[in-house]
C-alpha cells in the first residue's frame, strides 16, 4: 500500500484525536490523509472507553485537560447532531460517603467553578436518592452536573471518519507507521510494510503509542504510562438502575470506578486503573472483576456479578505530567499528542480545533470549502423506529425486514448500511450497529453477519476476521479440510 | 398499519415444539392456526442436528436431527388450517394476544390470536455470562454456533479445541470436530460429574479417546487475534480455583458449552411470570401461563434433554390451546380464574431443582417433568409426603418424568395434602 498523493497534512492514529482532527481538517481546501494500524478506526482506547462526555470539575483550573474538557463537552451536542452519533446528557454525579470524602467533594465543586462547568449542584444523600433512588443510603453528599452525558465513544470515531471522507479525507486503515523521515519534501511516512506516504504536516494522534511516534520524530519524548481499565456490561434489563453516571470521589491515579449508563441502554461498571509495563496487555481479569463489583456494589447495592454480560478492557495513554502534552517537532511542522487520557473522549473535538491553530501557526493555509457537508447520511435504527416508520424502510428495502440479531433486533438492512460506511470486521459490523452485543453475545448471528460481510465484500468467509488480520474466524472449508486438501487457511 | 391477521392459535416458533403443538391444535379443533417462524425454513435447531439419537422414546428408532423434523414439516406444510410464515420475526407480544412481526415481503405484520403457544426455543450461555478473564480473541464460541459453522455453512471454526461445560452441545461438537479432522483437547467440566447425558460421554468422547476434566474449569483465555491457548485449573467444593493446579492447554479454539437459557424476552414482554428455577414461564397442566391463553411448550418452557418429550409437551400446549380459542377468549378467561383458585402449586423441595407444571388441578392424572440438584443412587420422589416413584440412579442431566395417578391422589386426600394449596415434590435417599 501506499499512496501517490502528496498530502498537506498526515494524521497518524484512527482513535477518536485523530478522527477528530481529520474531520476538522476536511473543513478546509487541503489534502488530508489518516492512517490507522488496526482495521478500522476507534479500535484502540477509544473502543474501550466509558463513553462519558465529562462535565469538567475533575481537573485542575488552567490545565489543558480542564480547559478542552469544558471546551469540548460544549461541542458535543451540534457533533453529535451532525454526525446522528447517540448522545444523551444524562449528567454526572460524584458521590461522598464520609466526612473525608464530602470535603473533597467540595473541593471539586470550587474547581467546577472555576472551570466553568455550568449549572452544578450539592445535594445531601437523601435528595440525591429522590434522583436515583438505587444509589446506596451510605451516600450523604452528592456534586451533580447535568452539563456530564454519554455518547458511544466507537461510532463517534466512526463517524468522523466517514464524514471526513465524505469531505475529501483518505482513510487507510491496517497501516502500521515504521517510520518518519523528513526531507526537502516534506514527510515520508514509512508502513511496516513498506507503504509509503508523503506530505507536509504531520500530526501524531498515535494514543498509546504517540510516545514511540514523537521519538521517531526526534523528539526527547516521555514516556506514556499505560494504564489498564477494565470495564463489565449488565444485561439491558437492568438498563434504568441509575440515569446518571456515578463517580465516586476519585483517587490521585484514576477517576475510580464508576456506574455508567451507556448510550445503548446497557450498564457498565468499571474501570480498573492499573498501570502496565508495557503496551499491549488488554486481558480482564479475576481480581479486577472482584475489585470493580466490590467498589460499585457500594455505590449502587442492586448490582450482581450475575448481570454481567460482557466485559473487555482497554489501555489508556497515561500522561507523565498529568496533563494532555502538546509537543511539536520540525518547526512546528509535525504536532504531537501525548497523554491524551481522560477527559480525553469529551475534549476530542477541542484538541482537534487547538491542533488546528498549532498548524495554522506553523503556516499551514486553512480556507474553507464552500461545499463542505458537516453531516453524515443518517443512520437507520431499526428498533428505534415508529411501526409507519418501519413500514417505510421496508418498502424501500426488505433487507430491513430481515432480523439478524435477535437480541437487539437488528436488521441485515442495517448490516449492510454499516458495511458500506466502512465496517470490514464482525467487531466493526457489532460496534456500529450493536449485532451481537447483546445477551446472546453473537451465539445466534455471528454466522450470518459473516456471511453478510464475504457478500458485501466479495471475499470468501474465510477471510472474515473478527478484528482485522490474524483475527479470521473460520479456519477452513470443512470439506477440503477433512480431504487433507487444505490444511492451513 | 397496512396488514392485521386474526388467527385462532398462534405459535411463535417454528421448532419441533412450534410444529407439534400446530399439529395438536388442528386435530384439537382449531380452524386457522399460525406459526410464525424467523428462519427461512421450519424445522428450528433441529436442522443443524445432523448427528443421530433423536426419536428412540417417540418412534422407536435413532433418526437425525433434520430427519426428526420431516416427521412434522410435511404434514404442516400440507395442512390448508396451518398458516406458516418464515422469515418472520415476532417484535412484540401483548398479555391480549396481539402480535407484531416482521416480514420481507408483507412489511409489518400485526396479528390478532384467539390463543397463543410460546415455542421461541433458548439461547446458549455465553462467555460474558462466566465472566472468563482474559483477552477478546477470535475463536472463541458457544457449541450451537461452532455447530452452526460446520453443519449448515460448511466451515471450521478451528483446528485444535477446547470445550468449557460438558453439556449435550459441546459433546457432540467434540465429536464433530473430531469427525472433521480437528483435534479435540479436553472437554472441562467444572462439576464433578458432567452435565450432558451419559450415552454422549460414551459415544461422543470415551469413543474417540477424548479427555474429560472433572471439577475443572477455564481460568483465563490466552491470544490476542486468535485464541492461542487457555489455562485450565481445578476447582474446590465451592467451585474456587484451587491456585498451583492451573495447565496451559495450547489451542486454537474454546467452544462453551455451558448450559441454555430459555429466550422468554417476548413472553416478558406479555407479562408472563417466570419461574426463577426453570428460566421458563409458570404453567398449569395444560401448559398455559398465568397470562390467560398464552401456553408454552419445548425449550422456552424448561431446557430438555430428549426432543421427543418436546413433542409430547408441546401436543399438550397445542390441544389446550386449541380448545381455548374454540371456548372463546372471555369465557376461558372467566374459567381460568377460578381454575386458578382451585388449583395447587408444586414446588421442588430436597434434592430437586425444577419441577413442572408448577401449578396442577387437583385430581389431574399428569406427568410430573423433573431434575434433580445432584446425581443420586436409590432414591424416592415424594409429593406431599405420598412416595410417587422409586429411582435406581438419577443425574441432573436427566429429565425424569413421572404419572400421578388416580391412587396418588387418594393418598394425598388421605393425607390431608390437598387442603394444602402447595405440594412439594422431594427427591430422598431409601
Amino acid at each position: 500500500m501506499g499512496a501517490a498523493t502528496h498530502y498537506d497534512v498526515i494524521v497518524i492514529g484512527g482513535g477518536v484525536v485523530g478522527t477528530a482532527v481529520l474531520r476538522t481538517l476536511s473543513r478546509y481546501q487541503l489534502k488530508a490523509a489518516l492512517l490507522e494500524k488496526a482495521a478500522e478506526v476507534g479500535w484502540g482506547a477509544t473502543k474501550a472507553n466509558s463513553g462519558i462526555v465529562h462535565a469538567g470539575f475533575h481537573n485542575k483550573p488552567g490545565s489543558w485537560m480542564a480547559r478542552l474538557c469544558v471546551a469540548g463537552n460544549r461541542m458535543y451536542d451540534q457533533l453529535c447532531e451532525e454526525l446522528d452519533v447517540p448522545f444523551i446528557r444524562n449528567g454526572v454525579m460524584m458521590v461522598a460517603r464520609t466526612p473525608e470524602e464530602e470535603k473533597i467533594l467540595r473541593d471539586f465543586y470550587q474547581q467546577g467553578l472555576e472551570n466553568g462547568v455550568p449549572d452544578m449542584e450539592l445535594l445531601d444523600g437523601d435528595a440525591a436518592r429522590r434522583l436515583e433512588p438505587n444509589l446506596s443510603e451510605e451516600i450523604t453528599l452528592v456534586l451533580r452536573a447535568p452539563s456530564g452525558g454519554i455518547v458511544a465513544p466507537f461510532e463517534l470515531a466512526a463517524a468522523l471518519a466517514e464524514n471526513a471522507a465524505a469531505n475529501g479525507a483518505d482513510v487507510y486503515t491496517e497501516v502500521e507507521v515504521a517510520a518518519i523521515s523528513h526531507g526537502d519534501d516534506g514527510f515520508i511516512v514509512t508502513s511496516k510494510d513498506g507503504g509509503t506516504w508523503k506530505g507536509t504536516y504531520v500530526v501524531n494522534a498515535a494514543g498509546l503509542f504517540a510516545d514511540d511516534l514523537a521519538r521517531m520524530c526526534g523528539l526527547d519524548a516521555p514516556s506514556l504510562i499505560p494504564r489498564k481499565g477494565e470495564e463489565y456490561i449488565l444485561d439491558q434489563r437492568l438498563g434504568d438502575l441509575v440515569k446518571h453516571t456515578i463517580f465516586p470521589v476519585p483517587t490521585p491515579k484514576s477517576k475510580g470506578i464508576l456506574v455508567i449508563p451507556t448510550a445503548e441502554g446497557n450498564i457498565m461498571i468499571g474501570p480498573t486503573a492499573l498501570e502496565l509495563p508495557y503496551k499491549d496487555d488488554a486481558a480482564t481479569t479475576a481480581a479486577g472483576l472482584n475489585e470493580i463489583l466490590s467498589f460499585t456494589q457500594g455505590l449502587v447495592p442492586k448490582i450482581s456479578r450475575r448481570d454481567i454480560i460482557a466485559s473487555f478492557a482497554g489501555i489508556r495513554a497515561g500522561s507523565p505530567a498529568g496533563d494532555f502534552i502538546f509537543e511539536t517537532s520540525h518547526t512546528g511542522k509535525a504536532v504531537h499528542l501525548l497523554g491524551i487520557e481522560s477527559p480525553g473522549l469529551t475534549a476530542a473535538p477541542a484538541i482537534a480545533e487547538h491542533v488546528l491553530q498549532m498548524l495554522r501557526e506553523a503556516g499551514l493555509p486553512l480556507e474553507e470549502k464552500p461545499d463542505f457537508n458537516p453531516r453524515r447520511p443518517e443512520v437507520i435504527r431499526f428498533k428505534q423506529l415508529s411501526d409507519g416508520e418501519k413500514e417505510a424502510v421496508i418498502k424501500e428495502n426488505p433487507l430491513y425486514a430481515h432480523v439478524v440479531c435477535r437480541c437487539e433486533t437488528i436488521t441485515e438492512g442495517e448490516i449492510v448500511d454499516a458495511i458500506r460506511r466502512g465496517a470490514r470486521t464482525v467487531d466493526g459490523v457489532k460496534f456500529r450497529t450493536r449485532a451481537g452485543m447483546g445477551r446472546c453475545q453473537g451465539g445466534f448471528c455471528t454466522p450470518y453477519v459473516v456471511r453478510i460481510l464475504a457478500r458485501e465484500l466479495g471475499v470468501s468467509p474465510l477471510e472474515i476476521t473478527k478484528r482485522g488480520k490474524g483475527s479470521e474466524l473460520l479456519t477452513a472449508d470443512a470439506k477440503l479440510y477433512l480431504k487433507g486438501g487444505e490444511t492451513d487457511a | 398499519m397496512r396488514n392485521t391477521h386474526y388467527t385462532d392459535v398462534a405459535i411463535i416458533g417454528g421448532g419441533p415444539a412450534g410444529l407439534a403443538a400446530a399439529l395438536a391444535a388442528r386435530k384439537a379443533g382449531a380452524e386457522h392456526v399460525t406459526i410464525l417462524e424467523r428462519s427461512h425454513e421450519l424445522g428450528g435447531i433441529l436442522q443443524q442436528c445432523i448427528h443421530n439419537g433423536f426419536g428412540i422414546h417417540r418412534f422407536k428408532e435413532e433418526l437425525t436431527g433434520p430427519e426428526y423434523a420431516y416427521r412434522f414439516i410435511p404434514e404442516v406444510e400440507a395442512d390448508p388450517g396451518i398458516h406458516v410464515y418464515l422469515n418472520t420475526m415476532v417484535l412484540s407480544l401483548s398479555s391480549d394476544k396481539e402480535m407484531t412481526a416482521v416480514h420481507p415481503g408483507h412489511g409489518l405484520i400485526k396479528l390478532r390470536a384467539k390463543a397463543v403457544v410460546l415455542a421461541m426455543g433458548c439461547r446458549e450461555r455465553t462467555r460474558g455470562a462466566l465472566s472468563i478473564p482474559g483477552t477478546r480473541p477470535a475463536g472463541v464460541f458457544t457449541a450451537g454456533t461452532a455447530q452452526r459453522f460446520v453443519n449448515m455453512d460448511g466451515f471450521m471454526p478451528g483446528k485444535q479445541v477446547v470445550i468449557l461445560g460438558s453439556g449435550d452441545i459441546g459433546l457432540i461438537m467434540a465429536r464433530r470436530f473430531t469427525l472433521e479432522g480437528a483435534k479435540v483437547e479436553a472437554v472441562v467440566e467444572i462439576m464433578p460429574y458432567p452435565a450432558g447425558l451419559a450415552r454422549n460421554i460414551a459415544q461422543c468422547l470415551e469413543d474417540f479417546d477424548i479427555p474429560l476434566y472433572l471439577s475443572s474449569t477455564v481460568t483465563a483465555i490466552h491470544g490476542k487475534d486468535r485464541v492461542e491457548g487457555v489455562t485450565v485449573s481445578q476447582v474446590d467444593d465451592n467451585w474456587c480455583p484451587i491456585p498451583g493446579t492451573e495447565r496451559y492447554i495450547p489451542c486454537d479454539t474454546l467452544l462453551l458449552s455451558v448450559g441454555l437459557i430459555p429466550e422468554n424476552e417476548l413472553s416478558q414482554e406479555a407479562e408472563v411470570p417466570l419461574d426463577r428455577c426453570t428460566g421458563g414461564p409458570i404453567v398449569d397442566e395444560n401448559r398455559e401461563t398465568e397470562i390467560s391463553g398464552i401456553f408454552a411448550c419445548g425449550n422456552v418452557l424448561h431446557v430438555h434433554d430428549l426432543v421427543d418429550y418436546v413433542s409430547e409437551e408441546a401436543e399438550i400446549a397445542g390441544e389446550a390451546a386449541a380448545r381455548y380459542a374454540q371456548n372463546q377468549a372471555a369465557a376461558a378467561s372467566e374459567n381460568q380464574v377460578q381454575r386458578q383458585a382451585s388449583q395447587l402449586a408444586i414446588t421442588p423441595g430436597e434434592g430437586v431443582r425444577y419441577v413442572l407444571p408448577q401449578r396442577i388441578t387437583p385430581g389431574a392424572e399428569v406427568d410430573l417433568y423433573l431434575r434433580v440438584m445432584q446425581p443420586m443412587d436409590d432414591i424416592t420422589l415424594s409429593l406431599g409426603g405420598v412416595a410417587l416413584a422409586r429411582k435406581r440412579q438419577v443425574r441432573p442431566s436427566e429429565m425424569l418424568k413421572i404419572r400421578l395417578k388416580p391412587q396418588h391422589w387418594d393418598s394425598l386426600r388421605e393425607a390431608g395434602a390437598v387442603q394444602g394449596r402447595e405440594l412439594c415434590l422431594k427427591a430422598e435417599p431409601r
